[in-house]
């Protein structure tokens, strides 16, 4: 168990580390960062100065190190477009993306747990077959194309619901919460919806296969003949074994909902980090781009890393068996 | 092993008595996928033929034509028979010729993830030892970020190493290459599966005791073995790829206006959705969503076929 967490801590520090370089290479080979900084009228002495300042003189490495360094305490420098620390411009933004994934993830559980569970237990139905048609297009239509359907016909159409930004929201501290204004639960509605709809399809075709897999199991059939009822059997006994695989997709599928935010924060005018970094690709601002990485990456890594953990204390078999790097059986 | 050509007829024979096209012809929801495949696929190769108009030649509009609806309502007048947007252009023309682009875009960079991932792959699985772990380390890392995220970084660096002039001449070869870059993963980890289930077989011994050299084994009698399961993937990847070009292009950073592609156009209709002109981003969607789906379910068909699982 200790080298599992151990060779587990290791190869996200080594990930990391890998984001972080590539994000160093960006931010000081990509274009120069003077000439980003400074105006067209500076003049070579403070372009030289600011290199020094800036460290840009000292050895590769030593450079590295350095941004590793201003990385683990936030700081990113400052955006080449907006002239402000993107270390405040992040945080700015980070409550509204976090919202809506957490709202996301919150719809895609709520409804494909229950609806893999139905599929898999009333497999002919009408009802099952509705929705797993339903779920291939959630597979094959795009994020931004769901959305933009919805905007038509909940806002243009209906005019149910706004179809930009964030409504009305509140302070908490640094924390600026949508979820507590009615207009703001309003206006997350869609862009949850849309961000939700791929995972939740996701989740329902994971929990179906996994349902049909365990309920063919002896131990089911063994359950059945003990004389439990259906309930006994379906939840307490089938739906428990298929958490496994679940909490896994899940995890990784909550890295997949923040990357995903980008385009659904695009089509509403949400404004969260995802439509801060599109901007910045737009306009190549490198520190913004890089700073979004790292943390992003830092999310990806970090729910994987519990997720593996989680893993290893629902499934008591990887407790014994994986101590070695895991990953290497060939 | 020198292949002797196959005569033609033999060709067809062969294919109409494979497990493969009985399969095919058994699912009419794989056929109507195929049909509509097919149709995408003439229709993009053919634009210039059929298009009722060239919408990248300024002089073929005119402004008199903007904002026509569709054929079937009552102010709709040929030849727009979707409609047609702000300056007159047609919204099926500006279909067909998009498509064009997306299709362009998804193969090419289908092709490049491929050719990458399945190098890599028949290196890793073959060579064995610190290659091994060293590009399956790079695959695992890179599996951990989601692709469009990738893509997107690649294609916000191209922007910053290359003028701005040039960018938009060069977007759609930034757009394959980011795109495909980041989708070789899953192509190198099934050839290296197949090539570590097939490199210690007798024939595999055999090759190499009449002095084939290694490249010229992994190429020629690994490679085959693992064609249906990279098949199968590319399928996918394809309806994948072309999604993340028209993500890309609609979030403004891919094909530029000037060379629309499906995505390009749904961008540009979006913002008439709320003036009441839906046609200009409704058709684009569809066309987007139909060619996903059809090209998904034929991925879907491929890799039950091929699954002797299954069979």
């Amino acid at each position: 168990m200790l080298t599992f967490v151990v060779s587990r801590l290791f190869q996200a520090a080594v990930v990391m580390l890998t984001v972080a370089f590539i994000c160093f290479l960006l931010f000081n080979f990509v274009g120069d960062p003077v000439s980003n900084m400074v105006g067209q009228e500076a003049t070579p002495q403070e372009r030289a100065e600011l290199r020094a300042e800036l460290g840009l003189d000292d050895p590769v490495p030593v450079q590295f190190a350095h941004f590793v360094g201003n990385a683990l305490q936030g700081n990113f420098g400052k955006s080449y477009r907006m002239a402000r620390p993107v270390r405040d411009l992040i945080i700015e933004r980070m409550p509204a993306t976090l919202e809506l994934v957490f709202c996301a993830a919150l719809l895609a559980l709520a409804l494909g747990v229950p609806l893999g569970v139905l599929t898999a237990l009333a497999r002919e139905s009408l009802f099952s077959r509705a929705v797993l048609t339903f779920s291939l297009a959630g597979v094959a239509m795009p994020t931004f194309v769901i959305g933009i359907l919805l905007i038509y016909v909940f806002s243009v159409e209906l005019h149910f619901l706004p179809s930009f930004g964030r409504g009305d929201t509140v302070k908490l501290g640094w924390w600026s919460s949508g979820l507590l204004t009615a207009s703001g639960l309003q206006a997350i509605i869609l862009p949850a919806v849309t961000l939700s709809l791929f995972q939740m399809t996701l989740v329902l075709r994971l929990v179906r296969s996994e349902m049909l897999e365990v309920l063919r199991t002896d131990y089911i059939k063994f359950a059945r003949a003990r004389g439990l009822t259906d309930r006994a059997v379906h939840f307490r006994h089938a739906l428990k074994n298929t958490l496994l695989p679940v909490i896994t997709v899940i995890g990784l599928q909550i890295g997949g909902l923040i990357a995903f935010s980008i385009i659904t924060e695009t089509v509403f005018q949400w404004p969260g980090m995802g439509a801060l970094f599109i901007s910045a690709v737009g306009f190549a601002d490198i520190p913004i781009m890089s700073a979004y990485l790292v943390m992003v990456s830092f999310f990806f890594v970090a729910i994987n890393l519990l997720v593996d953990m989680l893993y290893a204390v629902i499934d008591p078999r990887l407790r014994v068996e994986r101590g070695g790097l895991s990953g290497n059986a060939a | 092993m020198s292949t002797l050509p196959i005569p033609p007829s033999r060709l067809a024979a062969r294919w109409r008595d494979s497990d493969l096209w009985w399969s095919f012809t058994r699912s009419p929801i794989t056929v109507a996928a195929g049909l509509i495949t097919v149709t995408f696929v003439l229709g993009a190769l053919l634009a210039p033929l059929i298009a009722p108009q060239n919408p990248f030649d300024p002089r073929s509009l005119r402004l008199i034509d903007a904002l026509t609806p569709p054929i079937w309502k009552s102010e709709g007048r040929m030849p727009f028979l979707l409609g047609s947007d702000n300056q007159g252009r047609d919204v099926l023309s500006g279909i067909l010729y998009g498509c064009r682009i997306s299709l362009l875009v998804g193969l090419a960079a289908v092709l490049f993830s491929m050719t990458l991932g399945v190098l890599a792959g028949l290196l890793a699985g073959f060579r064995g030892g610190w290659i091994d772990s060293l590009v399956m380390r790079m695959a695992d890392i890179q599996l951990t970020v989601p692709a469009i995220l990738i893509a997107l970084t690649l294609d916000g660096i191209a922007r910053a190493a290359l003028p701005r002039g040039l960018h938009d001449q060069l977007a759609m070869w930034v757009l394959i290459l980011a795109i495909g870059f980041a989708n070789w993963p899953q192509f190198a980890r099934v050839t290296r599966a197949t090539t570590l289930a097939e490199k210690n077989k007798d024939y595999v011994a055999a090759a190499r005791i009449i002095g084939i050299p290694a490249i010229g084994i992994a190429l020629r009698h690994i490679l085959p073995n693992a064609i249906g399961p990279v098949l199968v993937i590319a399928t996918i990847g394809l309806a994948l790829a072309v999604i993340a070009e028209a993500s890309l292009s609609y979030l403004g950073v891919g094909m530029p206006p000037t060379q629309p592609s499906l995505g390009t156009l749904i961008r540009i209709g979006n913002s008439f959705l709320f003036s009441g002109e839906w046609w200009i981003v409704l058709f684009p969607s569809l066309a987007l969503v139909a060619l996903s789906l059809a090209v998904n379910l034929l991925g879907d068909w491929l890799r039950d076929a091929l699954n002797p699982k299954l069979r």
